[in-house]
C-alpha cells in the first residue's frame, strides 16, 4: 500500500465514508500496527490545523473589513490625551527657542557691556545711597519745623459749627448760646492766640439759649482775673455797647447800640441791639461802655435789617446759680470787679480778647 | 441588519451567542463597541492606530476562540476583559520592542490574564509556520489543499474547476500536496 493509498482509507475512515465491514477491517489493521495509528493521529491533527489556519484567515478577514469602517485617525485625534500648549510649543519648537533666549541674552549682555553699565553699576549705588540720604535729612528738618510750629499736638480744626463764647471764671468755665452746642459731639474752645482746648457741657438752660462750658484739657493753664463785672440791673435804651466775637476765623468787635428792652416779638428775655453781628457772633458777650456784660448775642431776625438780639445778663446769672453743685468740679466765683471801667474802647478791646473764645461744635 | 447596528453596544451575552452563532452583526458590534477604549490605550503609551488594530484583533480572535472551544467562563464585565488581554498584549508587545518605559497610562480596571495569551502565542506560531508552508507550496497546490480542507469543497468540484479529466489524478495531485505541506510545515523550526 502506497503512502497516498493508505492516506486516502485514513481520510475516508476519518470521515466516516468507510462501510462498517471496512471500517470493522481497518480498526484491526490499527490496533495491530502503531505506526497505522501514529499515521492517522497526524494526519487528523495537521488536517484540523490547516481547517483552524483557514477559520483564522476567514476571521481576521471579517475582522479588517470591519475595522476598515472606523475612522482611526478621527478617534485618535479625540482619544489622545493632548499635553497642554505650552508643552507642545516646547516640543515643537524647542531648538529655536533655545537659539533666540541665547541670542536675546548674548546681546543683553554686550549692550550692558558697551554702554559701561557693568562698570557703573558700583558708582550708581554709591549715588543712590547719598541720595536717600540727604532726602531722609531733609525730612527730619521738615519733621522737626512742623513740630516747632505747632507745640500743641491739637492743631486747630475747622469744626462743623462756630460760636463765641467768653470766660466767667479764671479758672476755665465759659459761657455760650445753647443753640451754638446743642446736638454736639463734641465741643472745644479757641483762644485768640489760637491754642485750643477740649471743653466739656456743665449745663444748659435752652430756654434762655444759655449753656456752660468747662474747659478740661490738661493743657489749660489758668487765665488772669476776668475784667468784667455781671450787671444785675437792666440796662437803658440807647446805651453804648459792643460785642466781639468770631464771625470769621479772626476776632472781630462789633460796637453798636441798644435800642429796645424786649427781643424778638417782645420777649422779655432779651434786648435789641444794633450792632453788625454774623452767625459765628452768636454766643458772645454783650458788654457797655464800662466794661459791664449785659447780655449774650443770641440771634440775627432774619427779616429785619440791623436788628439782634441779646439774652439779658441777669437771665445768665440765673442760669449760672442754678447749675447744680455737683456739675462744678471747680469752684465757680463770678468776679464782681470791673477792670475796664474809664479805659478807652480800644484799650478794653486788649484786655477783653484773651477771654473770648471761639467754640467749635462737631457732630456728626 | 443595519438596526442592529444601531444598537450599538451589544450586551456581554449577546456577544457570547453571537459567536456561537457566527453572527456577523453581533461581530461588527462588539468590534466598534470596543475599539475606542483600545485605541486609546495603544496610542496614550507609545503606540499608534495600527498596533492597536493588532492588539485589538488578536484580543477579539483570543476571545473568539475561547467562546467557540467553550472554555470562555465571564467571570467578569467583557469589557474589562477586553481591556485586561489588550494591555497584556501590548505589554509584551512593548517590552520587545524595547519601548516600555516602566509604566502604563490605564483608562480602565483590569484583570490579570496571562495564561490565556501564552496559550494563543503558541498557536500562533503554528499559523504562522503554516501560512509559511501554503505559500512555499505554490499554485496550484495551495488552492487544491485550500478548497478541499477549509473550504470543505468535493474533489469532483475541485476536479471541474482545475480541468482534471480524470478525479484520481486529482486525487493523486492533492495527497502529493498534502504530502509536501506536511513536509514543508514540520520542515520549519
Amino acid at each position: 500500500m502506497s503512502d497516498n493509498q493508505l492516506l486516502e482509507v485514513i481520510e475516508k475512515y476519518l470521515n466516516g465514508e468507510m462501510t462498517i465491514e471496512e471500517r470493522a477491517k481497518f480498526e484491526v489493521l490499527r490496533n495491530e500496527s502503531v505506526d497505522i495509528n501514529d499515521k492517522i493521529t497526524e494526519h487528523r491533527n495537521f488536517t484540523f490545523l490547516v481547517k483552524q489556519y483557514g477559520e483564522r484567515l476567514e476571521l481576521e478577514k471579517r475582522l479588517n473589513a470591519i475595522h476598515n469602517e472606523i475612522d482611526v485617525h478621527a478617534l485618535e485625534d479625540e482619544l489622545k490625551i493632548h499635553p497642554s500648549w505650552i508643552i507642545q510649543l516646547w516640543r515643537n519648537h524647542h531648538s529655536k527657542i533655545s537659539v533666540a533666549a541665547s541670542i536675546a541674552i548674548f546681546a543683553v549682555l554686550c549692550t550692558l557691556f558697551f554702554t559701561g553699565y557693568l562698570s557703573s553699576r558700583e558708582y550708581n549705588y554709591l549715588q543712590l545711597g547719598d541720595k536717600i540720604n540727604k532726602i531722609s535729612k531733609k525730612t527730619d528738618q521738615l519733621s522737626n519745623k512742623i513740630n516747632n510750629l505747632n507745640p500743641h499736638p491739637k492743631v486747630d480744626n475747622p469744626g462743623n459749627f462756630k460760636g463765641t463764647g467768653f470766660a466767667i471764671s479764671s479758672n476755665g468755665y465759659i459761657v455760650t448760646g445753647y443753640h451754638v452746642i446743642k446736638d454736639n459731639d463734641s465741643v472745644h474752645v479757641q483762644s485768640f492766640d489760637g491754642k485750643s482746648y477740649k471743653a466739656k457741657v456743665v449745663y444748659t438752660e435752652p430756654l434762655a439759649d444759655v449753656a456752660v462750658l468747662q474747659i478740661t484739657d490738661p493743657s489749660f493753664v489758668n487765665l488772669s482775673a476776668i475784667p468784667y463785672s455781671f450787671k444785675k440791673a437792666e440796662s437803658d435804651i440807647g446805651e453804648n455797647v459792643f460785642t466781639i466775637g468770631y464771625p470769621s476765623n479772626a476776632m472781630v468787635l462789633g460796637p453798636g447800640y441798644l435800642t429796645a428792652s424786649t427781643g424778638f416779638k417782645g420777649d422779655s428775655l432779651q434786648y435789641q441791639v444794633s450792632i453788625p453781628v454774623n452767625p459765628g457772633n452768636s454766643g458772645g458777650p454783650l458788654l457797655d461802655s464800662k466794661g459791664n456784660l449785659i447780655g449774650i448775642i443770641t440771634a440775627k431776625e432774619t427779616n429785619v435789617e440791623g436788628a439782634h438780639f441779646a439774652i439779658k445778663s441777669n437771665y445768665l446769672l440765673n442760669a449760672i446759680q442754678n447749675i447744680p453743685a455737683d456739675s462744678l468740679n471747680k469752684a465757680l466765683n463770678l468776679n464782681t470787679k470791673n477792670t475796664l471801667a474809664g479805659l478807652s474802647l480800644k484799650q478794653q478791646y486788649k484786655k477783653l480778647q484773651s477771654f473770648i473764645f471761639m467754640v467749635k461744635v462737631y457732630n456728626q | 441588519m443595519s438596526k442592529d447596528l444601531n444598537n450599538g453596544i451589544p450586551t456581554d451575552s449577546e456577544v457570547i451567542l453571537g459567536i456561537l452563532n457566527n453572527s456577523e452583526s453581533v461581530l461588527k458590534r462588539l468590534y466598534l463597541a470596543y475599539f475606542p477604549m483600545v485605541l486609546q490605550l495603544i496610542i496614550n503609551n507609545n503606540g499608534d492606530g495600527d498596533d492597536a488594530k493588532d492588539v485589538y484583533q488578536e484580543a477579539i480572535i483570543i476571545l473568539y476562540n475561547k467562546v467557540k472551544t467553550g472554555d470562555f467562563e465571564l467571570s467578569s464585565k467583557l469589557k474589562t476583559y477586553i481591556y485586561s488581554v489588550c494591555r497584556r498584549l501590548w505589554l509584551k508587545r512593548l517590552s520587545q520592542m524595547n519601548r516600555y518605559g516602566g509604566d502604563i497610562k490605564d483608562f480602565e480596571e483590569y484583570l490579570s490574564v496571562d495564561d490565556e495569551t501564552e496559550k494563543n502565542n503558541e498557536r500562533d506560531i503554528q499559523f504562522n509556520k503554516m501560512g509559511n508552508a501554503l505559500d512555499l507550496l505554490g499554485e496550484p497546490c495551495k488552492t487544491i489543499i485550500e478548497d478541499f480542507y477549509i473550504n470543505n469543497r468535493s474533489m469532483q468540484e475541485i476536479c471541474e474547476s482545475f480541468g482534471y479529466t480524470n478525479a484520481d489524478n486529482a486525487k493523486t495531485q492533492k495527497y502529493k500536496c498534502l504530502q509536501r505541506l506536511k513536509k514543508l510545515f514540520f520542515q520549519q523550526k
